[in-house]
């Protein structure tokens, strides 16, 4: 309990506003004693991210701090306890709960909650808004059962909610819209078309103009009906036609409220009764609810200041906003409409590749006032800063927008070090550029990690973030720190650097390259990068070497939650005999193994124990099976569709390829692992351009897909070559992966490394197809190496006492498991038991 | 260095048992002891198996190393990577609770681990 004399501050509520004053009065001055009602069931959670939670977020990551921190700042947290009457006169206000709370001070931050039209039927089921972690359980339980769903709304958070649904797997997704075209209040009427055409692309179906007059089913919602007479069968309903500001309380208390909702407010947040003051969505300030969380946060800092008597007011906000996740870059600055004769335009459309972009230049040509940018925003951080700053157009302002006319090298002219050192770039924690360019000179930041925790820069809404990591290296650069990525405190050379050093000086052994190139005892950070770089060069057995390799390395296999391990033997091509199937059978049987079909097209087998595991391999390679090397950075499986042998779309033998390239590059250890796949055709039922390396049947012959990727940040692989045949693809392959084994660095994969490649796509092609550098020749012959050195290392390790005594839990009882090892049965096989 | 601390040796295995530069787990009067052989520096350490971070029974698994200037000998749990001192146990990358260390006498080819 915060002593008596500590004037009181009540919070009602604990959303993210709400939280985020705590915050900032918490880090001006502990001098308070602070009391948040909260009327959801949880603390305060990330709204803006909400839709992540379908993407596998849970609510727990979403939180903008744990229980813990209010209990460990000394807030007295009311959760689930909504206020329902403030008593002006006595200065306290009554909980639904029954606590009566006095205050000095009353902070509103109640938000907002979805507006509901009045419209015959939205009390039925399956009818549904989008605005709490409650909501979104009750749409994802409703979606699962739905075959067609429907939102009402096209702006900002309606195109988000079409998008979650398509997610979810809603078959077919309607977003119906009054308005004649989408988002009418952030865009312009063109790139409102651009954007509905690539939406529908996308798999949703628009309507426009559209008025819903009622809404149809019995108790439960099974169809809209329109003014104009149409009907439409849904299943379900996501309303989302705007918000409403939660200003009842405030009502009912007598504070002045808006004509159209909304709690009054002056520049210092003060509302009718100058003890009380709103920020927030439910605040109206100027005659404007602001619906982002950028000016919420603006208004958390000017109340905390008032309170410690600062001077900071609220002058309005720009709403500019940039959307996310749906799938097409969407954003609009400054001022989107403002037209002739108050300024002029340059439109740059490309109806092809659904980009629509338009800027709007004063009068005179020398400022930027604002714009829109549909299917490519990546100018959208450098544009609002130039409409923010002020800052004079260079001659050809159009280069703005259409930056990469000159080729792929051109510069658009536009250098976020030129920025001036007030430019705000994080407005969601208000700090500018300054204050992060000083934090990299001054503090030694060097990373986008480092600096959040630095200044919070990038914890809001995640928008600046690229324009940090540019601020951070631009910043280093200058400073003529030379940026290089050593590989740890005992090598002091990149990855690269090593590679080429071990190579010169024929360095074998990790020690040796210790002793001559490194200091101090290494670590298990240099120990397996070191490995990698000596299997890339010689492809020796590593386990020769086994104590520097990551554990799968050591132990050859996959460990798994509790300390077993998997087995999975190679099946090239994702091609399996009935003999070979009923092996794996019986082997899983007999050693009681949990069997699961990966998504590389074998067979994973868990739950072995580490002293099982040379037998189980002795009876797997006598039935002629051989390592998968699932355990090793290395190529992992090449899958494929079923190619032209059975497929009557496949131009050519998939399978076959498949196989052939799998073999060809398996065991070789590359510094991350490999995926790769081959489709017959266009349909692309092996998933070719997710992978590091991807090849795909043409007319003419194949196409070559390079560094893609799917996991965590998917990208699409870019083309390579294409109509080659498959001598010469092969041969590019070889190129392209050692090129890789030998430049990336440690745990790096294709997509990144590209992603990082001066030059890009256009210099690789150069590399490995024209052969700029003039070391293909010796990239062929170095693969050829490895390639040559293959060798399947279970088979090495069954047929050697030595190596096969090490596959033990106890080496001074061999014969005894590991009995802290439990499993349980879930589905009539075996699992981990949980603690 | 306190002989007082009576501690019994007991004999555990042959020191060609533990990998150079590396561990193995043995059983130790029913607990899991992991020994490190770090060859590279001509010493022995002995702490518990299991990593106190998720209760994984790893530890002897893991790959050693030095850390700092000080050269910390030190052992990296294979499972999420959190490192301790090989001497006094503290975790040096987190803030898991620290590791039980043994001491450690090697006589010819004998591996003894001391037991209090
Ligand atoms: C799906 C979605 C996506 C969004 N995306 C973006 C985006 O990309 N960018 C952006 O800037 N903004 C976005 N927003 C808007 C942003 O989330 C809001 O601007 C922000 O959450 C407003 O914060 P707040 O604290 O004012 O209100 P809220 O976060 O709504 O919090 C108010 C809290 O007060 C509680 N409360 C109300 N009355 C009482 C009472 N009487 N007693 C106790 N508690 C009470 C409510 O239950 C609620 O928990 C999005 C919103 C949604 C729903
Ligand atoms: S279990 Fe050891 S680091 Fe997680």
């Amino acid at each position: 309990m915060a002593p008596q004399h500590l004037p009181t501050v009540v919070v009602i509520g604990n959303g993210m506003v709400g939280y985020k004053f705590c915050e900032k009065l918490l880090a001006k001055s502990a001098a308070f004693n602070l009391v948040v009602f909260g009327e959801e069931p949880r603390v305060a959670y990330d709204r803006v991210h909400l839709s992540e939670y379908f993407g596998g977020k849970t609510a727990d990551d979403l939180l903008m701090a744990p229980t813990q921190w209010y209990h460990d700042h000394g807030i007295t947290l009311h959760l689930g306890d909504a206020v329902q009457e403030i008593d002006r006169a006595s200065q306290t206000v009554h909980s639904r709960g029954g606590l009566v709370q006095p205050y000095d001070y009353l902070v509103l931050a109640t938000g907002s909650s979805a507006f509901v039209p009045d419209i015959p039927g939205v009390e039925k089921a399956g009818v549904m808004v989008y605005r709490t972690i409650e909501d979104l359980e009750e749409i994802k339980a409703a979606a699962a059962t739905s075959r067609v769903g429907a939102v009402l709304g096209g702006g900002l958070l309606g195109l988000e909610a079409a998008k979650a649904l398509l997610d979810l797997g809603v078959e077919q997704t309607h977003v119906i819209e009054f308005a004649p075209r989408l988002m009418p209040r952030q865009i312009d009427a063109a790139g409102s078309a651009m954007l509905q055409s690539k939406l529908e692309a996308l798999g949703l179906q628009i309507h426009l103009s559209k008025a819903t007059a009622s809404i149809g089913g019995n108790g439960r919602i099974d169809a809209l009906h329109f003014g104009d007479g149409s009907i439409l069968e849904v299943d379900m309903l996501v309303i989302s036609a705007g918000i409403r500001p939660r200003d009842e309380l405030a009502k009912l208390a007598g504070l002045e409220v808006g004509l159209r909702g909304g709690i009054t407010v002056n520049d210092q947040m003060q509302t009718s009764d100058p003890r009380i003051f709103a920020i927030g969505e439910c605040a109206l300030h100027g005659g404007m609810i602001y619906g982002l969380v950028a000016p919420g946060y603006d208004m958390a800092e000017v109340v905390a200041s008032q309170l410690l008597q600062g001077a900071r007011a609220f002058t309005g906000f720009d709403m500019s906003s940039k959307l996310k996740l749906i799938g097409v870059d969407v954003a609009s600055f400054g001022d989107p409409f403002i037209a002739e004769p108050h300024s002029r335009s340059i439109v740059y459309e490309d109806a092809h590749n659904g980009v629509y972009k338009r800027i709007n230049l004063s009068p005179d040509g020398k400022y930027l006032l604002g714009g829109v940018l549909i299917g490519d925003a990546d100018a959208y951080s450098m544009l609002l800063q130039t409409v923010n700053n002020k800052i004079i157009l260079p001659p050809h302002p159009e280069d703005l927008i259409l930056g990469a006319r000159g080729g792929e090298g051109s510069d658009s002219g536009s250098n976020v070090l030129d920025l001036p050192d007030g430019a705000l770039i994080c407005s969601c924690e208000a700090v500018t550029k300054g204050m992060i360019c000083d934090a990299v000179t001054d503090q030694g930041i060097t990373t986008v990690d480092a600096m959040k925790k630095c200044n919070k820069a990038g914890t809001g809404c995640g928008g600046c973030v690229p324009m940090l990591k540019d601020l951070i290296n631009g910043t280093l650069t200058a400073q003529g720190s030379y940026i290089k990525n050593v590989l740890c405190e005992h090598f002091d050379y990149s990855r690269q650097e090593l590679f080429d050093l071990l190579k010169i000086n024929d360095v074998r052994t990790y020690s040796a390259a210790l002793d001559q190139f490194g200091a101090g005892d290494g670590c298990e950070t240099c120990k397996p990068a070191v490995g990698s770089i000596l299997a890339g060069l010689w492809n020796d057995l590593i386990v020769k070497q086994n104590v520097i390799q990551d554990t799968n390395d050591r132990y050859l296999a996959n460990i798994q939650k509790g300390g077993s391990y998997s087995v999975m033997p190679r099946m090239a091509g994702g091609e399996v005999s009935p003999q070979q199937l009923m092996t794996i059978g019986r082997i899983a049987e007999k050693y009681s193994l949990y069997t699961k079909i990966t998504g590389g097209q074998r067979i994973d087998m868990f739950g072995a124990h580490v002293s099982d595991l040379p037998d189980i391999w002795e009876e797997l390679i006598n039935a002629g099976f051989e390592s998968g090397h699932a355990y090793g950075k290395s190529l992992r499986t090449v899958k494929s569709c079923v190619g032209s042998t059975w497929c009557r779309y496949g131009l050519h033998d998939s399978v076959s390829f498949a196989i052939e390239i799998e073999n060809r590059y398996k065991g070789i250890r590359s510094p991350h692992k490999m995926k790769s796949g081959v489709s017959g055709c266009v349909r692309e039922c092996a998933e070719a351009q997710a992978k590091d390396f991807g090849v795909i049947a043409t007319e003419k012959g194949w196409n070559l897909y390079v560094c893609g990727n799917g996991g965590a940040k998917p990208q699409h692989a870019q083309l390579l070559a294409g109509d080659i045949d498959k001598e010469t693809l092969l041969k590019y392959l070889d190129r392209f992966m050692m090129f890789y084994i030998k430049t990336a660095d440690p745990l790096m994969r294709t997509a990144t490394w590209l992603n990082k490649m001066d030059g890009g796509m256009a210099y690789l092609r150069n590399v490995v197809v024209n052969d700029s550098l003039g070391i293909c020749a010796d990239l062929e012959a170095e693969i050829e190496l490895l390639i040559k050195n293959y060798h399947c290392e279970w088979k090495e390790v069954v047929e050697n006492p030595e190596l096969r005594k090490q596959f033990t839990h106890f080496v001074n009882a061999p014969k005894v498991k590991d009995p802290t090892m439990k499993f349980e049965t879930m589905r009539g096989q075996k699992k981990v038991a949980e603690w | 260095m306190e002989a007082a601390t009576a501690v019994t040796w007991l004999p555990v295995c042959k020191t060609t048992d533990i990998p150079a530069d590396g561990g193995a787990c043995a059983l130790v009067e029913g607990e899991q002891v992991a020994i490190f052989n770090f060859a590279r520096r001509g010493e022995w350490y002995a702490t518990q198996n299991l990593c106190p971070h998720k209760q994984q029974m790893a530890l002897a698994r893991g790959m050693i190393g030095s850390a700092g200037e000080t050269l910390e000998p030190k052992v990296a749990c294979p499972f999420h990577k959190r490192t301790f001192s090989l001497l006094t146990g503290e975790c040096l990358n987190a803030d898991e609770c620290a590791i039980q260390t043994y001491p450690v006498k090697v006589e010819g080819d004998d591996v003894y681990i001391g037991w209090a």
